[in-house]
Parts: structure tokens; sequence; C-alpha cells
């Protein structure tokens, strides 16, 4: 783990030059307790993939002063050893239905298998959220089963609908609202992954297990799902 | 009692100092583009740091005020009128009801802010009344949309009884080449020794491709070693450098992630700067020292929030 500095207000920590679940379960766990130890000390904290970006209120402490403080907070995991708490989980339900799956056919090409095998693939893992960006509330979901991994589509959709579920890499995501995209759509949840009149705006945070659910056209639909 | 927008112009934003504590989940911060004149246009009036005021880039711009108030108007180098007589960018002034107010197109720089006393008063989204088109937050309708012509914008009329104006030493010169310092963080010292010699020894030309979330430069390509870098959250003034080896630098509707590496950081002081640079601006960039940057800003700070 080293703290390194940014700019005037910000450090940043890395734990790990690689992705892995052990590496993401570690920073869910060490934002968690920088939430609680820093306090109002701290202006704005980024997680990802091996780091997490920190920013201090200069108001309340010089940027050396937050330095110590982060330090202190991370000898506390050090020195527990703690295990991380039971993440929560989340699971989504999805429409695989052709209408939906706005990229079936590629995928189902690139894979090499009926798309129902697809869809099976897909729901079979238990992911997490290594890390969200990108717009409000789109998070980056790994791994994806290595038979289903696929390149970003050449060409980003000008208009990717709201709730799409999609593939790229070794990763899938929902985005949260319709926007411009280059991932390849699996198919659609019918749950509202972002509100901004709630304190807890984005269903993911950091960390999660997020497993997907197949459901019907019916269930989509009653469910509120747009087709 | 409101603010009546007869012309909106390019682009006028409702900025307060934006939207904390959300960047886990993918909110980007906003906040005035150039903090300095946003600064001196509340601080003129007595109004709280963080009050709202309408980030005015490019304009024109002209609206009615209808009620009394005292309003400030800090930023570019724009011709100013109130019912047709010239007043001054950088200065406070009284506002009776009807009385109009006019913002040419600025002939040096880029963004004016419009304070009123007490700020406009509009619902907050997020904890912040800043407006962000991409995340579609913030603003008077909420949804983060530009102003537009028509609009009313609400403010309490409150009147100062006084005048101020921003002493002369603290009124930006808006150059043709501006020197922005760099902190060498992020992944500098990763970057070759060519390379950091090219981004210090080179100009650079801002391109038309700048808005609110990054500035494009242009000019000789900093060498960078094609990899597979893994995203991190993106700090305020970072400079990514894409594989053209051109730079960008990410100002405050950024994304709060991103997978290109970074050779440093703009210090937020000549942030300000930038953000006033039109297309052509040339860029020298400078090593900048950044405790002597952290100190500089805590100064800015404590002069700025000290009546909160």
């Amino acid at each position: 783990m080293k703290i390194n500095l940014v700019n005037e207000n910000s450090v940043i920590i890395y734990f790990s030059d690689t992705v892995s679940i052990e590496t993401a379960d570690r920073i869910a766990y060490a934002c968690h307790l920088l939430r609680n130890g820093l306090a109002t000390m701290l202006s704005d904290i980024v997680p990802s993939y091996t780091s997490i970006l920190l920013s201090c209120n200069l108001r309340k402490t010089g940027l050396q002063g937050f330095v110590l403080a982060v330090k202190r907070v991370l000898e506390q995991i050090e020195a527990h050893n703690v295990d991380t708490p039971a993440a929560k989980q989340i699971t989504l339900p999805v429409y695989y239905g052709e209408e939906v799956a706005l990229d079936y056919a590629e995928i189902s090409e690139h894979a090499g298998l009926p798309f129902s095998e697809v869809v099976k693939l897909h729901t079979s893992e238990c992911y997490r959220v290594f890390a969200i960006g990108f717009a409000p509330g789109f998070a980056y979901l790994g791994n994806t089963p290595e038979s289903i991994t696929m390149p970003r589509k050449m060409t980003p959709r000008a208009k990717v609908p709201k709730g799409s579920v999609a593939i790229a890499d070794q990763q899938t995501a929902v985005y949260p609202r319709s926007s411009p995209g280059g991932w390849q759509v699996i198919g659609r949840t019918p749950v509202n992954l972002l509100d901004f009149s709630q304190d807890n705006l984005s269903q993911f945070s950091v960390g999660e297990h997020v497993r997907f659910e197949a459901i019907d056209r019916v269930t989509f639909l009653a469910m509120g799902g747009e087709l | 009692m409101t603010l009546h927008i007869k012309q909106a112009g390019v682009l006028s934003l409702l900025q307060d100092l934006g939207r904390y504590g959300h960047q886990d989940v993918g909110v980007t911060p906003g906040g005035p583009m150039d903090s300095h004149a946003f600064h001196w246009a509340n601080k003129l009036l007595d109004n709280a740091a963080n009050d709202a005021q309408i980030e005015i880039t490019m304009g024109p711009f002209q609206a009615y005020f209808q009620a009394e108030t005292t309003f400030s108007v800090c930023g570019a180098d724009v011709e100013a009128k109130l019912n047709g007589q010239v007043i001054f960018p950088w200065h406070s002034w009284q506002a009776s009801p009807g009385d109009f107010l006019e913002l040419s197109y600025p002939s040096k720089g880029l963004r004016s802010y419009l304070a009123v006393a007490g700020g406009f008063q509009i619902t907050e989204t997020l904890g912040s009344m800043s407006s962000v088109m991409r995340d579609q937050l913030g603003g008077l309708d909420q949804q983060g949309h530009k102003l537009s012509d028509g609009d009313v914008v609400p403010y309490q009329s409150i009147k100062r009884h006084y005048t101020r104006t921003v002493p002369k030493q603290f009124t930006p010169d808006f150059n043709n080449v501006i020197r922005l310092g760099v902190l060498p963080t992020y992944q500098f010292h990763e970057f070759s020794e060519s390379a950091r010699t090219t981004l210090f020894n080179e100009l650079y030309t801002v391109t038309p491709e700048m808005d609110r979330m990054g500035y494009r430069l242009k000019g000789k390509a900093v060498e960078v070693k094609q990899q597979n870098f893994i995203s991190e959250g993106i700090a305020l003034g970072a400079i990514q450098i894409p594989a053209n080896g051109q730079p960008i630098v990410l100002m405050r509707d950024r994304q709060t992630i991103g997978g290109y590496p970074k050779i440093g950081c703009i210090c937020q002081r000549d942030l300000n700067l930038l953000s006033q640079a039109t297309p052509g601006t040339k860029v020298q960039f400078f090593e900048q020292d950044l405790y002597q940057a952290e100190a500089e800003l805590q100064q800015v700070q404590q002069y700025f929030f000290e009546g909160d």
C-alpha cells in the first residue's frame, strides 16, 4: 500500500498493481473506515479498481495533517488484519429478450454459443463492483465468464437505452440512464438504479456483490420495464 | 423577485462552489470554472462563499432586475452596461426594479460571473445548486439545463449600502501566453525524462475542443508508453496524456475516474487562468511545488470563507 500526493487537497492510495476480488474487498472496507475516521476532513472519496482517491477540506486540515490521518486509519486495517464485513448482495432482474438485448446476435456469434447459453453464463456469476464512474451510477462489474468476454463495439451507439445491461472485455455493467455507449447490450433491467432525490442515490457501491436473474417479458413489464 | 433573462447567450449556468461527497457513485463536482472570479463576485457583496451565481460563458447576456438588489460582475473583459450606462467588471453596483443589464461578448477571457446580494435562490440537488448538463443535475429546473431566454431566476431583494471594487492587483490580465504550474504527481515519475522535458520546454495551444469537462491542448506529443492503464480517480486539474501524446486538462465537470496516464495536475490557481483561455491561447507549463500551492490555496480559502 502506498499513499501519494495528487494536488493541493488530494491524495491517492494504491492497494495493488493488479485487479482482483481481494483488492476490491480491501478497498471497500478501507472506504468504510476512511469515511468514518476522516469525518469532516474528507470532502470526496473515489474508489476504483486498485486505488482510492481522497480529497480533503483545506479549511479543516492541511495536506500533511490529512496524510497522517489517512495513515492512522489504514494502520487499523493492517494491525487488526480485519476480515471484511459481509458485503451487501444485490440481485438484479434482467429481461434478456431479443427486443432489448440489442447485440444478442453479435454476442452469440462471438461466443460461438446459442444466446440462451450466454444468458446462463451471464447469470451464473457473482460479480464485484470494481468501480463506479463514466456517468453517475455506472458500475463496472467483474469478472464475466471467459467464454462471453467480448470487445467493445467498433462504433459506439449514440443512445443506449436506460437500464441496458451490457458486456465489454471481462466486465459487465448497467446503463443507469440513456447515454451514448460502446458496450455490447445483452438485456435490460426494469430496476431504477439512480435516484437523485434519495440519500442513497445509487443502488451500487464499490465492493458490493451483484447477481443477475433472468426474468420474462411479462415480469419485466410488470416491474415497470420499458421496451 | 427575479432576474428576468432576455438573452442567455451561448452558455449561462447557475453555479455554486460545487457538489461534493458523491464522486464515489460517479457524480462530478461541477462548480465555477474560474473560482477566483467567482469568489470575488461573492466577496464584493459580503455573500457567503458558496452563494449561487450565474456563470456566463461568452454571452452576450441581457437581463432585467425585477427587484432592488446590489450585484457584482467579475471575470472576463466584457463591455457591461446598466440601463445603457457603462459599468465595469470587478465592481459591485446598485440595481433598481426594471434595470437592464447587458454584457457583451468578451474582448478577452471567456467567462463572467454575475452575483446578487444574498445569492440566487434555487433548490439544491445533492447539496448543491451547480448545473451539470451531462449529469442532468442542478440549475433552475434541477435537470442541469443551461439558462434560456425568458428564464426567471429568483433572488431575495437585499441591498448592500455600499459598492466595492476588487483591488487592481487581484484582477487578471488575459494574456496570449499563459503559464500553468504543474504539480509533479500521479504518474509524473513514470513518464520518461524526455517526455517531461517536452512538456516543460514546448508551447502548447488551447484547441476549440474545450469545455467544462476538459481542455484539449495541442503541441509536440508527450511521449507515453502505450500500456494498459487501470482506471483511477481523477482529481481537479489532472493532465491526461492519451496515446497521441496531446495533453487534456480535466476541469470542473470531469468524469470521476479515467484510464489514461496522467503527468501531474495543474495547480488550482492556474486552472482559473486556463478556464478563461480561448482557442489559440498558448500554454507554457512549469513545475510547481505542491506544498507551496497548497499553502496558497489555504490562504485563498481562509480569506474568502472568513465571513461564513
